[in-house]
């Protein structure tokens, strides 16, 4: 089988149109994914114990059961609860549910690095809870754990394959289905790992700058 | 006379098995500055971090400009009180600690004027003008700017004071706030806590190491062992002629070990 540089050609707009899918996808499920696991940290916190169990077993029970069978429920399962969901917004959530329950615990080394001395003296202030999660430890906590966050969410592109068991056109599924058209494997699915090779590399350079310009505290 | 600004009624405090404070009772004047001294594991800065309210009390009650500290009356009764309560009555106390505990990622200027604008709602330009007159009086106007990470412990200190201060306080705790300072640097809070109690009359409240300055600076010595008051009188009186055997002993080491009384 020879390299058909033509055929590259003639599927590059429809990989193209995946990539854009994959990077939405990436985008909106970290973002979910970063409000997802601050709230179960949060809410792990909690001295209620009938709120933080019960956060505490969703969140291992997420990650203990594979990505692709949380997808197959949320987009195949849900509908026979009434809840019928577009693809891109299933998978999002699936995304975002999943790995929020991993960038919980990163949430959670953070706010535990932020010194016993922060919150007594946010006490002493006089600020009330919420002005001292606002403004004294989660400013502190945050800035540490941003290259461990950007790190689960390069993960999570590379994960972002799972999607097309949904039938998310990301880059995956789009390389699946010219290759099943035109029976030829070979450009497709390079140019697939191309294309992954290349945002990852490239994420990775962005971490490296993430991880010099936050990766210490109080500078 | 006047009425004690805090009464402390047999509180005990514990934890796990070691009980830190066991019975204990002590009044303190409006405008008294008080030292508390004695060994490591005493009590006296559980006293301070518990009228900061830091630490819960298991028993006992703390008055504070005659109302209770961790209690409040509800339908005649006494019972523990809510967060809002204890919000008011923190308004009364302000703290200064060891480790300073400056916010490290606000400049100098944000350390002293956050609590204002936050739990009083006083305007920006207010608080920042009250910040600076307070800055001017640790010295540490010119450094406004500056992050807590460019300073040095002295520095820190003095600026962990203007911050205490901007919430104009009735009572200030001061918990052994030169101990973690380079031997230098000790002078230079020292003299601002002097001039503190020379121009206001706040109520200060003091743990110590420091023999020398609690002798100039405090109006009554306290000296703790185990979770209670061995001996208490003016500071000549203790520093000079300690009556309890304990007092003696601890004196004694303390000047082995190059303190200056």
């Amino acid at each position: 089988m020879e390299w058909d540089w033509n055929f590259v050609r003639e599927i590059m707009p429809t990989l193209i149109e995946g990539v854009k899918i994959t990077i939405l996808a990436t985008i909106l499920g970290s973002a979910l994914a970063a409000v997802v696991g601050l709230a179960i940290a949060l809410l792990r916190r909690s001295s209620n114990r009938l709120v933080s169990r019960p956060v505490g077993f969703f969140a291992e029970f997420i990650r203990g059961t594979p990505l692709l069978v949380q997808l197959y429920f949320i987009f195949y399962i849900l509908p026979d609860f009434g809840i019928l969901l577009p693809p891109l917004l299933a998978g999002v959530i699936g995304l975002g549910l999943h790995y929020g329950t991993y960038t919980a615990e990163v949430y959670r080394a953070g706010i535990d690095n932020v010194p016993r001395g922060q919150w007594e003296a946010a006490k002493a202030c006089n600020l009330d809870a919420r002005q001292t999660w606002m403004h004294i430890i989660l400013p502190q906590a945050i800035p540490p754990m941003i290259p461990a966050l950007a790190n689960y969410f390069i993960a999570m592109f590379k994960e972002t394959p799972l999607l097309s068991a949904i039938t998310v056109l990301e880059l995956m599924n789009q390389a699946k289905s010219v290759a099943n058209s035109y029976y030829r494997y070979i450009e497709p699915m390079t140019l697939v790992g191309a294309f992954f090779l290349v945002i990852s590399l490239f994420s990775v350079v962005l971490l490296r700058w993430l991880e010099r310009r936050f990766g210490r505290v109080g500078e | 006379m006047a009425e004690p600004i805090v009464r402390i009624d047999s509180i005990s405090k514990s934890f796990g098995a070691f009980k830190v404070l066991d019975g204990l009772s002590m009044q303190v004047m409006p405008g008294e500055k008080l030292a508390l001294i004695g060994p490591s594991g005493s009590g006296k800065t559980t006293i301070l971090r518990i009228l900061m309210t830091l630490e819960r009390i298991d028993g006992g009650h703390i008055e504070v400009e005659g109302e209770q500290l961790y209690h409040m009356e509800r339908g005649g009764k006494l019972v523990p009180a809510d967060e809002r309560h204890l919000a008011r009555m923190r308004q009364k106390i302000g703290m200064v600690f060891q480790l300073f505990n400056l916010f490290p990622h606000k400049c100098v200027l944000d350390n002293v004027t956050l609590a204002p604008m936050l739990t009083k709602g006083v305007p920006k330009a207010q608080a920042q003008k009250r910040a600076m007159e307070l800055l001017d009086m640790v010295g540490m106007a010119d450094k406004a700017r500056a992050m807590p990470a460019q300073l040095s412990g002295g520095q820190k200190q003095r600026v962990a004071i203007a911050r205490a201060l901007a919430l104009s306080p009735r009572i200030m705790l001061f918990d052994e706030v030169t101990s973690a300072l380079d031997p230098e640097l000790v002078e230079e809070v020292l003299n601002v806590m002097r001039r503190l109690a020379d121009e206001t009359d706040m109520t200060m409240l003091l743990v110590t190491h420091e023999m020398g300055f609690a002798h100039d600076f405090a109006d009554r010595v306290l000296f703790f062992d185990r979770g209670r008051i061995v001996e208490e009188g003016r500071p000549e009186e203790i520093f000079r002629n300690p009556k309890q055997e304990r007092t003696q002993s601890f004196l004694k080491k303390i000047i082995a070990a190059g303190h200056r009384v």
